[in-house]
């Protein structure tokens, strides 16, 4: 082996795809470990710290969103397949669970609850052998395409077989039944956090030993150049294959111990909707790198149960975020993150907190306007029974009122003023310190 | 041994420069080709643009195709490659008929190409590049229940591709960050990665400098060593100082197929390039 | 017989409308490479805008303005947000669309709320024009019809007669040639796609009293144009022609049609019964199955012929 000095030692998160090489992460050199050990950790203790019971339901949810997020990812990331209907091999997962977890309650099978998400992936992985062959045979646009029709067929299929899909009301199920090892009954919802927080851990870590595999680097090879990878000896629609059925795997895991904890599972399972989801939180997360999934899957949750209950205009604001995201940040909080680490190594992060500050300042400022309209024409129009008067970050607006109207309309404004004169700003600093990277890798290199 | 020519000059009939006078019996005992072409044809629509090229190159020869632009040269290789299929012929892979095949049976079968665009994979580093060149040849297949850390063959082989490339200091830089020239030679890399042992490269040294084409051209030397290789050029620097024998492909034929010094002095190939009346008075000026 | 024909009557003017918006998704796709996922958006928008502006000013003029702002509001979006996008690859470009589609979807139901609009055809065109072995066939679809048609019979002669059309051709397949000419490519793929945006928007207006406005209306004709377009190949208007007429006409007969296997089993003497096993498929009438046609149809021609019926580009 040839010595190439220093080779860096590329930690957990930054995986293998499109991490920059240069960033020596001097404090993870004993990488690997400590991130995983940390995330254990963070995993163990999370449900000790929060305690509620709303907190402990939304970690449940995040281990679920995590690993069908991480799913998602293995098509998109590292595979550059873009999928409308994910939601499909999750979804059949969590139907198929719920129908084997009602078949352990008559007693016709003798199967621990802590197994039933096993039969879930188990089955999801069977369906993505049916369909993933005719999905995969083409890639891009019409694999998207593809992938939307099939959603639509098993969504409308989920009405055409109420006995399966249990029609309107779903399929539901119970949890505190059949087997109980060591006295477990998943009665309590904290042991069914611990159990979901086993099957995110290990999911995670054999999602991430794939990338590790020749499969999962000739999956990235083929996302970046399909057809050179035919020129070295492999059939591309193979490898895609296999990894679309792997995905779906773990997707029909997720789905399975979404049936667990809601102990229910409607055909909204398997909406496009849902699929919808997974995309653009897995984007929004970021999916050019293996962690970015995670935030994703956190953020999905944090979305659905917390940012729902704060703002009836939450999928607005989802929506132009995702908006925002794809045109000016489309690696995601991660790359974001990632970007940001990068300018750490170097030794000029301090410099840029004055900009970020007055970033965060002013576009504050701006969405505390434009939010304030946007409420009050939700307000208008969906609690207008409750006269015209709504309250809004501790002040009394008036839905019908100029003054209120115009003065949101002044905050935004102004707020947009100031953020553009901050960006511009914080652009020119950003660029000089990018250019003095580029010198100081070169200058790294020439050593 | 190669095959006989017909007179070089006035009069070749035949474009065509099979077996020449080797007999059918023969040819059934004698070592297959390394890569045979008969009367190859590939139409696009009603457009006919490789009009029935032969061509027969032994194993270890180094050939260069050359041609004026828009012969056909890039066709050829793309049918070869198993990139389109021929509308009729035959393309012989060490005496195995590999015309019709998909790219990867054919690279399978021992045969590996570059491209006249660079088509490396542009997020993944240099050294991960030519590792999955190998991966096949290897025979990992698509495993997902090894680490690729240790695949120790597979990593001493791409370590070694990396050293022979000269890329050692870019072992871990993304591919699109590379210099034009650097994109080459991995490109080169990942062509033989493999192990293929007829290398098929498509205009290696396009828009390179001179000076960067001469150290190109001495790596391509090097790492082809023992190996058959056709190459595409324009620069007939490279053309003489590289190739044993020299194709000259013009609208869709092969019109002659000879040693350097043989091909300058043919006449058709000089009608090609330079046009008929020139190449009557070079004739006429007693050049032979 | 009189089943027959009326389905056939229905069936092809829902095929032509399936038409005219797969028409513009393909033309966007063939020049740009974008899949806009927002296309049945600006059908969705078309429908409403129609109801906003014939509440005001009548059903007459809302054919041409609603149209012509969903147009403007498709140019407008092309301009600031695709062609920022365009450089990041077709993935990003995707996504744009759906986001586009997701906001305005919300949007709508901000503006107009949730349940379905009284969006109603004119007064002018209600009734029957003519009736046939004794069933009615609305004026109204013989009205989308023929809006169709001339529409589809102007697009065909302005790409194929006039100059601009000539060079919207040129750069459907070689952009960068055509802009080396001198021509302002850049505002060639605004026009485009805020053409293919009114297109749209135009089936939305006539369709949307036809059929139902409501915020669900994008969702369930969006995949069945996207079927659409993948069954007739990619970037083939022909293709999408002849599928978009298929599926019309294979879904409007499967809608009306109540039989099931069930009954055909019987015909011969089979008698199924719930404890039969499979007995959740046999008794599944055909109108039941009408919903999930275009799928399987999409799902059969990826298994055999994946080029789609006269496709030409790979995606």
């Amino acid at each position: 082996m040839s010595a190439v000095p220093q080779r860096a030692e590329q930690s957990a998160p930054a995986a293998s795809h499109a991490a920059t090489p240069y960033y020596r992460f001097q404090p993870f050199n004993i990488g690997r470990w400590i991130i995983w050990t940390l995330f254990a950790v963070v995993l163990l203790v999370a449900p000790l710290i929060f305690t509620s019971s709303l907190s402990q339901t939304m970690l449940t949810q995040m281990g679920v969103a995590i690993i069908v997020c991480l799913s998602y990812n293995m098509l998109l990331g590292q595979g550059g397949m873009l999928s409308f209907g994910h939601a499909v091999y999750s979804g059949l997962g969590a139907f198929l669970a719920i129908h084997t977890l009602n078949l352990v309650s008559k007693n016709h099978l003798p199967l621990p609850v802590s197994l039933i998400p096993l039969v879930g992936g188990i089955s999801a992985m069977g369906f993505a052998l049916l369909f993933g062959w005719v999905t995969t045979k083409k890639a891009a646009t019409p694999f998207a395409m593809i992938t939307l029709g099939i959603g639509e067929l098993v969504w409308a299929m989920s009405l055409m077989f109420p006995e399966f899909f249990g029609g309107e009301g779903g399929i539901s199920g119970n949890r505190v039944t059949g087997p109980k090892p060591f006295g477990i009954t998943f009665g309590p919802q904290i042991q069914l956090y611990y159990l979901i927080a086993v099957y995110t851990f290990v999911c995670t870590g054999l999602m991430f030993a794939f990338t590790r595999t020749p499969l999962g680097r000739m999956l990235n090879a083929v996302r970046d150049n399909p057809e050179r990878v035919e020129f070295v000896g492999y059939d591309t629609q193979k490898v895609r294959y296999i990894s679309f059925v792997i995905a779906a795997f773990f997707a029909g895991i997720s789905g399975g111990l979404a049936a667990l904890n809601f102990e229910i599972v409607t055909s909204e399972v398997v909406s496009g909707y849902r699929s919808g989801a997974y995309l653009l939180f897995t984007f929004l997360g970021g999916a050019t790198f293996f962690f970015g999934p995670i935030i994703g899957g956190i953020l999905m949750v944090l979305a659905f149960v917390l940012l729902s209950e704060l703002t009836k205009a939450w999928l607005l604001y989802l929506g132009l975020v995702f908006l925002f995201m794809v045109m000016y940040a489309p690696g995601g909080i991660a790359s974001l993150i990632m970007m940001n680490l990068r300018v750490a190594a170097f030794g000029r992060l301090k410099e840029l907190w004055v900009s970020y500050l007055a970033l965060a300042v002013t576009a504050f400022i701006t969405l505390i306007g434009a939010a304030a309209m946007i409420e009050m024409v939700y307000h208008l129009k969906l609690n207008a029974a409750l006269g015209p008067e709504l309250r809004f970050m501790g002040a009394a607006l008036n839905a019908q009122g100029a003054s209120s109207w115009f003065g949101a309309a002044f905050v935004m404004l102004t707020g947009l003023g100031l953020f553009e004169v901050a960006r511009r700003h914080f652009a020119r600093q950003w660029g000089e310190i990018q250019e003095f990277i580029e010198k100081e890798m070169k200058r790294r290199e020439a050593l | 041994m190669s095959a006989v020519m017909p007179d070089a000059g006035v009069g070749a009939a035949s474009p065509s420069f099979e077996s020449g006078t080797r007999t059918r019996a023969v040819a059934d005992t004698a070592p297959p080709y390394a890569l045979e072409l008969r009367d190859l044809r590939k139409s696009f629509g009603k457009t006919e643009i490789i009009r029935g090229a032969s061509l027969a190159v032994n194993a270890g020869e180094r050939i260069a195709v050359i041609g004026p632009n828009g012969a056909g040269k890039s066709t050829l290789f793309n049918l070869i490659s198993g990139r389109f299929a021929p509308t009729s012929g035959e393309v012989l892979l060490n005496g195995h008929r590999i015309d019709g095949k998909r790219p990867f049976e054919i690279n399978r079968l021992g045969l590996s190409r570059s491209f006249q665009i660079t088509n490396i994979f542009p997020k993944l580093s240099v050294f991960e590049n030519l590792r999955c060149g190998v991966l096949w040849s290897l025979g990992y297949k698509y495993t997902f229940l090894k680490f690729l850390a240790d695949l120790h063959d597979a990593n001493e082989r791409a370590e070694q591709l990396l050293h022979m490339i000269k890329l050692d200091r870019k072992r871990d830089v993304l591919g699109v960050n590379l210099t034009y020239a650097e994109q080459r030679a991995l490109e080169i890399g990942i062509t033989i990665a493999g192990g293929a042992n007829v290398i098929l490269l498509d205009e290696p040294t396009a828009g390179m400098s001179k000076s960067e084409t001469k150290r190109f051209i001495e790596l391509i030397k090097e790492v082809t060593v023992g190996k058959t290789l056709l190459t595409v050029e324009h620069d007939m620097g490279v053309v003489f100082g590289l190739a044993d024998k020299i194709a000259v492909v013009v609208y869709g034929e092969v019109i002659a197929f000879d040693t350097p010094a043989a091909v300058r002095a043919n006449q058709r190939v000089q009608e090609a390039y330079l046009g008929s009346h020139v190449a009557d008075a070079q004739a006429a000026a007693g050049g032979h | 017989m009189e089943f027959f024909t009326i389905s056939l009557l229905n069936g092809v003017s829902y095929g032509l409308l399936l038409f005219m918006l797969s028409s513009g998704l393909t033309l966007i796709f063939s020049m740009m490479g974008v899949l806009n996922f927002a296309h049945a958006s600006f059908y969705m928008l078309g429908a409403y805008f129609a109801f906003a502006v014939s509440q005001l000013v009548g059903y007459w003029p809302a054919l041409f303005i609603a149209p012509l702002i969903v147009g403007a509001l498709g140019a407008l979006f092309e301009r600031y947000c695709l062609r920022r996008v365009h450089k990041f690859g077709h993935v990003p470009e995707l996504l744009i669309t759906f986001g586009l589609s997701f906001i305005i979807l919300e949007v709508v139901q901000l503006i107009w709320g949730t349940s379905s609009l009284d969006y109603r055809v004119p007064a002018a065109l209600e009734g029957p024009l003519f009736t046939i072995y004794g069933t009615q066939f609305p004026a109204y679809r013989a009205f989308m019809m023929l809006v169709a048609l001339l529409m589809l019979v102007s697009i065909w002669l302005l790409l194929t007669r006039t100059r601009i059309g000539l060079i919207i051709q040129a750069a459907l397949t070689h952009p960068e040639t055509v802009e080396a000419l001198g021509h302002n490519v850049p505002r060639v793929f605004m026009l485009v796609f805020g053409g293919g945006a009114a297109l749209a928007g135009l089936a939305g207006v006539i369709g949307g009293n036809a059929f139902v406005t409501e915020p669900g209306m994008a969702a369930a004709v969006g995949p069945v144009i996207f079927v659409v377009v993948v069954v007739g190949g990619m970037g083939s208007l022909s293709g999408a022609f002849i599928a978009s007429l298929a599926i019309g006409i294979i879904q409007t007969f499967a809608v009306g049609t109540d039989s099931s296997l069930l009954g055909a089993a019987g015909t011969i003497g089979f008698d199924i019964t719930p404890q039969t096993f499979g007995y959740a498929l046999w008794k599944l009438k055909i109108s039941q199955v009408a919903p999930i046609l275009p799928f399987l149809f999409l799902v059969l021609m990826l298994i055999f012929r994946p080029k789609g019926l006269l496709g030409t580009r790979e995606g």
